[in-house]
């Protein structure tokens, strides 16, 4: 059985998506839960602790099959946190899941203390990230969290593109003996194109460019794919994309690069325009002395429109129509 | 405008019509939580809470805090009806640039607070209860909270301090339908037992049934022997549809077209039935 297209916005869109022969996945979330269950078969050491979230992430069918590896807490985001520590304290091996908007600030006192200062290996699992519950309102997004936790020492930051991405971060939370965070959108996207290189801490290079460079992140990657095949059918402009899924350790050789060989960089994320991906990369690239124009896009300093991911995402300009005109103005 | 029981009995069917019809209509919504709080919003909202809708910030008003803000729906329904607002917007929620977004925002007149991440509200009432009582003011705060909810420890820190504070114009209502996302509270978590918990924290507790009219009426309306009152109503999740009452996967199943019209017959039915005075 093949998974229906993913929603790419507009029927342009869809048919740049078709055109560029890429294959749907399942949701991000989907293949979180599926390779947790896949290691903790093996590794019975590995916890799932959740708070009232197992059926938001997707781990209903983990509980049944594994009901010793998962440990429930009730709707106590920062009491999952402080348990989380303690199991990994006695040698398990711990992924606390609950929704980002919720893990990500909630319990913040906890991650940084307990989790990151105490450095207990505890997989934070934000599930539902960014935008992803939309119409459910600001409560429930998770517009911050990279921000909050990039400012907490001692902590991997992981966002996945793809199902690739997301059985990597899994697989290297599973492995890591210190903190790392993880956070997964939950809309069905197409799997990227194969690229060089996949690995932790390794920007994934997935088409080469010189005139502009996307460093993107988590679920806006394949929109700056499409944007990106856009401006070369339509615009002969020559675009760089790199899926940056690891937020820390940045990978700056590879964005220095970009920066070096592209007239432009434009970084695209899920989250505030302040504290994430693009002032990272900004305070990188500036602090070598490069100066490529530049420009973050993500959501602005307001409270965002009310709608759908898919609608809070178009408003923005995170769709390849929006981020190929993002990218004109910027080259003009 | 003062309602009999039976014609507040009545009011919450076509409450319960109106909501199926919205979350149906959005395709998002909490059915179950709803379903289950309505009586109490309709009992608050037609009979107890002194508020006016053609000046909804007027400082002397009492103050409603839903903090199980998933159920939004009942409440922009019951708000609607009590004229803060034209019903038609709630056609428009969850769509795009509506202020009926999934969760209770103050764009829409008549919401106190943002909610929608649960354990907050308790706290809020809180500051509202301990501001009228300094500013010798004589509203009262009701704050509304779901059974699962109760296991963020923020509401016990705000029990502390509002027994500390002897806040008797404050009251707290517990949706108790004993379920939450992941099934039965007492499975996933278990708070009980809930009445002890709340006196252990200096409450008076009154126990009832959160259907029944007449006994949320008393609840809400029996003055306070000077300590803050909780009140522990004893509902059912998606009450009013055979097939959703008790069961866990409404908490947010969206009813199908075939679905809501059989939810919506048995409504008329309950509706009719009230009308003829079989009830
Ligand atoms: C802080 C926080 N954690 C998790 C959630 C997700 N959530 C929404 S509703 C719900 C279950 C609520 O159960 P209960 O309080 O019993 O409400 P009811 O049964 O009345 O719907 C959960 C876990 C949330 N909204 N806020
Ligand atoms: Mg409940």
């Amino acid at each position: 059985m093949s998974a229906p297209a993913p929603s790419m916005f507009s029927p342009q869109a869809s048919e740049m998506a078709k055109s560029l022969g890429l294959k749907p996945g399942k949701a991000n979330l989907e293949q979180f839960a599926d390779t947790l269950t896949l290691l903790a078969r093996k590794d019975r050491r590995i916890l799932a602790v959740t708070s009232d979230s197992r059926g938001s992430g997707k781990l209903g069918p983990y509980g049944q099959e594994l009901p010793d590896q998962i440990v429930e807490v009730g709707i106590a985001e920062q009491n999952l946190v402080g348990v989380a520590a303690g199991l990994a304290s006695c040698g398990k091996k711990v992924f606390a899941v609950s929704p980002a908007c919720f893990l990500a600030t909630r319990a913040l006192e906890q991650i940084k203390n307990d989790v990151c200062y105490s450095d207990m290996p505890v997989a934070l699992i934000g599930i539902s990230a960014g935008v992803s519950y939309g119409a459910l309102g600001t409560t429930h997004h998770s517009l911050h969290d990279f921000a909050a936790l990039r400012a907490i020492n001692n902590l991997s930051i992981l966002a996945p593109g793809d199902n690739a991405e997301s059985r990597l971060a899994i697989e290297y939370a599973a492995r890591s003996e210190h903190p790392v965070y993880v956070r997964f959108g939950k809309a069905p996207l197409y799997d990227l194109p194969a690229s060089e290189s996949l690995q932790v801490g390794q920007a994934r290079v997935l088409r080469n460019g010189s005139d502009l460079a996307f460093i993107a992140t988590g679920e806006t990657v394949i929109h700056a794919l499409l944007a990106a095949e856009h401006l070369a059918v339509f615009h002969q402009i020559q675009t760089r994309v790199i899926s940056l899924h690891t937020l820390r350790p940045l990978d700056s050789e590879s964005i220095l690069q970009a920066a070096r060989q592209c007239r432009a960089v434009i970084t695209v994320e899920e989250h505030m325009v302040h504290g994430g991906l693009g002032e990272a990369v900004a305070g990188l690239v500036l602090q070598s002395g490069l100066k490529p124009r530049f420009r973050i896009v993500g959501i602005p300093d307001e409270y965002t429109v009310t709608g759908a991911q898919a609608d809070i995402f178009r408003h923005y300009g995170i769709s390849m129509e929006g981020l190929s005109q993002t990218a004109r103005q910027l080259l003009a | 405008m003062t309602y009999t029981d039976k014609q507040l009995q009545m009011k919450s069917v076509e409450y319960r019509r109106r909501i199926l019809k919205a979350i149906a209509h959005a395709g998002a919504g909490h059915t179950g939580g709803s379903l289950s709080c309505v009586d109490i919003l309709n009992v608050l909202y037609n009979r107890v809470l002194r508020v006016d809708p053609a000046n909804p910030t007027d400082p002397t008003r009492d103050r409603y805090i839903q903090s199980k803000g998933h159920s939004v729906e009942a409440l922009f329904v019951v708000l609607a009806d009590r004229g803060f607002y034209d019903q038609s917007l709630l056609e428009t929620l969850c769509q795009y640039r509506s202020h009926f977004v999934g969760h209770p925002t103050r764009k829409v007149p008549g919401v106190e607070f943002n909610t929608g991440a649960l354990g907050h509200g308790l706290s809020l009432g809180v500051g509202c209860a301990l501001a009228s009582k300094k500013d010798l003011a004589d509203f009262r705060t009701y704050v509304l909270l779901g059974d699962g909810e109760l296991a963020e420890g923020s509401n016990w820190e705000a029990a502390m301090s509002a027994a500390h504070y002897r806040l008797d114009n404050l009251i707290a209502i517990v949706d108790h339908n004993t379920l939450q996302i992941t099934g039965r509270t007492r499975d996933v978590c278990s708070n009980e037992p809930l009445d002890e918990k709340w006196q252990a924290f200096g409450w008076e507790v009154r126990t009832i049934d959160g259907h029944c009219i007449a006994q949320i009426t008393e609840a809400l309306t029996r003055p306070s022997k000077g300590s803050p009152v909780c009140i522990i109503a004893n509902t059912r999740k998606g009450k009013g549809v055979s097939f959703m009452e008790d069961v866990g996967k409404w908490h947010h199943g969206v009813p199908t077209d075939k679905e809501l019209q059989m939810a919506l017959q048995e409504l008329d039915l309950a509706f009719a039935e009230l009308e003829s005075g079989v009830n």
